[in-house]
């Protein structure tokens, strides 16, 4: 069930037709998935102070209804060591347009996934899950199922991605943490069905997963449009 | 919703039998099902009168006695006040073969029809159909007899969403020896769908695989599908058009454009243990295969030829295809070798491919498709069958027919389809072993076991 917050985050986002990455978190965040910690900030000093709980080095994504894909404008900056770099970062992208706040974030380490979920005309709610990141288009190596998906669809999905080795471990790199990522997609698909009357589409891109931990780094939903 | 007078009527009234132009649908399925099927037949036309001897009755309610099954094919604003009367007389199940419905803008008639069928309880199908095939009971299909190519009585269900297209997979089923339970035009589908025929066929007994052609479904009718091929104890075969899709480009997010509508269908079909064709020549061979064999392998397959060359190219085809070819150790080489000819015990090869040379005989082929049939790490043969070897009779397919019927393991045979050998292919047919027409064919059928799963 969707906790009254979860319902707000979703009422509150239909103007634009899209829940931007820090409500998606948290509206995932509430759902039970892995968030990073962190906060947003509306000014460098704020972007100082969360930096200093979540401790350097720390990410810094730039919040704004028109921006969608943030990469595309330099609007995500990792690896910001020091206080002056983030401040840096935050007077530039302040002037990015529609500009709301940066989001300020612990760096996290891992493989990147992405895990989606699409509300087809045909199949209703079907899941995705695929090399994430900036490849996931360039290589669309991706595996589909129509939810709900069991653990074993899970493993299946895997086993059927061309990258399915960087699940395993390679060149003595430890694998990820496949537990959490199955109660990960298994929890999503859950819930993918709960709000179906409501999304278009999701995008979790990337979900870091290290051998520790499987964490949404960014989110993304998409409404259906009225 | 009770089907079986659809497939299994004992009367019928044609309804909209013309008195002046022979050549009018209803007149060809009148004089086509009168004279060769099964059924009891009746025409049906306002005005009364004659056919070719026959009585032409009024309305079907001047039908003596009851109507089991009624086919329509008055012209499209007739429909309505037409299917009341078969409601009203009692008439069990209808096929609507006119068109001018949905397709031509009147989704209104075709609504109006299938609220009066609804209320009535009377199954229709159609409208905008050939109908159904069920021999030996009836064909409403409106092509004359002398045209239509009839495949033999079989276990393989075929529905179409396309009248032509299920036609055209009638011939090639004929041309293959596939037998053939009942195909089925759905055409608007306003009634009786996908998901009605799914739950008939798996309770059929004549049927053993059920095939689809698909153009696309309604808003998640995919997802009632999927839902009954599940809990359908026989395998299900799907072929779809319009894969390609202009819906998807102005999207924004990675999910919507990576998952388009085919890579979901794709996807989902798998998933469910439907096994996807991409073409009608797939679409034939997956069903020969699994009406044959209606069980699921790993795929471990044992490739035994009589030529090196036949088997290299089915070792790469197999790898191709995702399908294990895994060596016999030394021990199983040994035992295969002791049962041989000894003039092929020392040129033969046993590793896997199994290559018995052209001086192998009928026993050479039995014994090792026997040894092997009884191999725990082997779930499948595919047995390259050269009728112009010497040493090859005509009596082999039935034979090596015998060893599957015995041993239960699937076996594939690939013979060259011409005339000259059908003798050999009619032993494995017969006999449940599909025959394929060439190695690639082969090796598909094996995939097609592979792809499906019984749920």
């Amino acid at each position: 069930m969707l906790t009254r917050e979860m319902q707000d985050i979703l009422a509150d986002a239909r103007e634009h037709g899209w829940v931007m990455e820090p409500q998606a978190k948290r509206f995932f965040g509430l759902a039970g998935l892995d968030v990073p910690r962190g906060g947003l900030a509306r000014t460098p000093q704020e972007a100082g102070q969360i930096a200093s709980v979540t401790g350097y080095p720390v990410v810094a994504k730039v919040v704004s209804p028109a921006v969608i894909h943030k990469s595309d404008i330099g609007g995500v900056v990792t690896g910001l060591a020091n206080r002056e770099g983030l401040e840096e970062t935050f007077s530039r992208l302040s002037k990015t347009e529609g500009f709301e706040g940066l989001l300020v974030e612990e760096q996290l380490e891992g493989i990147e996934v992405i895990i989606g979920a699409k509300i087809d005309r045909q199949f209703g709610p079907v899941i995705l899950m695929g090399l994430g990141g900036t490849m996931a288009e360039i290589y669309g190596d991706v595996a589909l199922r129509m939810a709900p998906i069991t653990e074993r669809d899970v493993s299946s999905m895997v086993g059927g991605l061309k990258g399915k080795v960087l699940f395993t471990g390679y060149r003595g790199s430890r694998p990820p943490d496949m537990a959490a990522l199955t109660a990960l997609v298994t929890t999503f698909s859950i819930l993918i069905e709960e709000i179906g009357d409501t999304i278009d589409s999701v995008d979790l891109n990337p979900v870091l997963c290290s051998w520790k931990r499987c964490t949404v780094a960014d989110a993304r939903i998409m409404l259906k449009k009225s | 919703m009770d089907l079986l007078k659809l497939f299994q009527p004992k009367t019928m009234a044609v309804i909209g039998v013309s008195l002046t132009n022979e050549s009018h649908p209803a007149n060809v399925i009148f004089n086509k099902n009168n004279l060769r099927q099964r059924v009891r037949v009746f025409a049906v036309n306002n005005r009364g009168g004659e056919l070719r001897g026959e009585k032409v009755y009024e309305s079907i309610s001047h039908v003596p006695g009851p109507v089991d099954l009624a086919v329509i094919a008055t012209k499209a604003h007739l429909v309505p006040d037409v299917l009341s009367e078969c409601v009203q007389a009692g008439a069990g199940a209808g096929i609507i073969i006119s068109g001018g419905f949905a397709e031509t803008g009147r989704k209104d008639l075709q609504d109006r029809v299938r609220a009066i069928a609804t209320e009535g309880g009377f199954p229709f199908v159609g409208p905008n159909c050939l109908g159904i095939y069920s021999p030996p009971h009836l064909d409403t299909f409106f092509i004359p007899s002398e045209r239509i190519v009839r495949p033999e009585q079989g276990k393989v269900a075929l529905v179409s969403q396309s009248g032509g297209v299920l036609v055209d997979h009638m011939v090639k089923c004929a041309a293959e020896g596939v037998g053939v339970s009942a195909a089925v035009s759905i055409g608007n589908k306003a009634m009786v769908r996908e998901i009605d025929l799914i739950r008939y066929f798996s309770e059929d007994p004549g049927t053993a695989v059920i095939t689809f052609y698909v153009e696309g479904f309604d808003e998640n009718e995919g997802r009632q599908f999927v839902m009954a091929a599940g809990e359908c104890p026989k395998p299900i075969i799907i072929m779809k058009t319009g894969k390609t899709s202009e819906g998807t480009r102005a999207v924004k997010s990675h999910t919507a454009s990576m998952a388009g509508d085919y890579a979901v269908f794709s996807s989902v079909m798998s998933q469910y243990g439907i096994v996807e064709a991409t073409d009608e020549f797939e679409l034939i061979s997956f069903a020969e295969a699994l009406s044959c064999y209606p069980g699921s392998i790993e795929g471990r397959v044992a490739v035994v030829t009589g030529s090196g060359g036949h088997g290299a190219l089915c070792v790469d085809a197999c790898a191709a295809h995702g399908l294990m070819v895994p060596g016999l150790d030394e021990t199983a080489q040994g035992e295969l070798r002791g049962q041989v000819s000894p003039v092929i015990q020392d040129i033969a090869s046993f590793r896997n491919p199994i290559d018995l040379t052209g001086s192998s005989v009928d026993d050479d082929f039995a014994a090792v498709l026997r040894y092997l049939s009884r191999r725990q790490d082997i779930d499948c043969i595919i047995a390259l069958l050269l009728p112009y070897l010497p040493g090859i009779s005509t009596d082999l397919g039935a034979r090596i027919g015998m060893i599957y019927q015995q041993e239960k393991k699937p076996i594939i045979a690939y013979v060259p389809h011409v005339e000259k050998y059908w003798m050999l292919i009619e032993g494995f047919m017969l006999n449940d072993v599909p025959v394929a027409h060439s190695v690639e064919d082969a090796v598909h059928m094996a995939e097609a076991l592979k792809r499906h799963r019984s749920c």
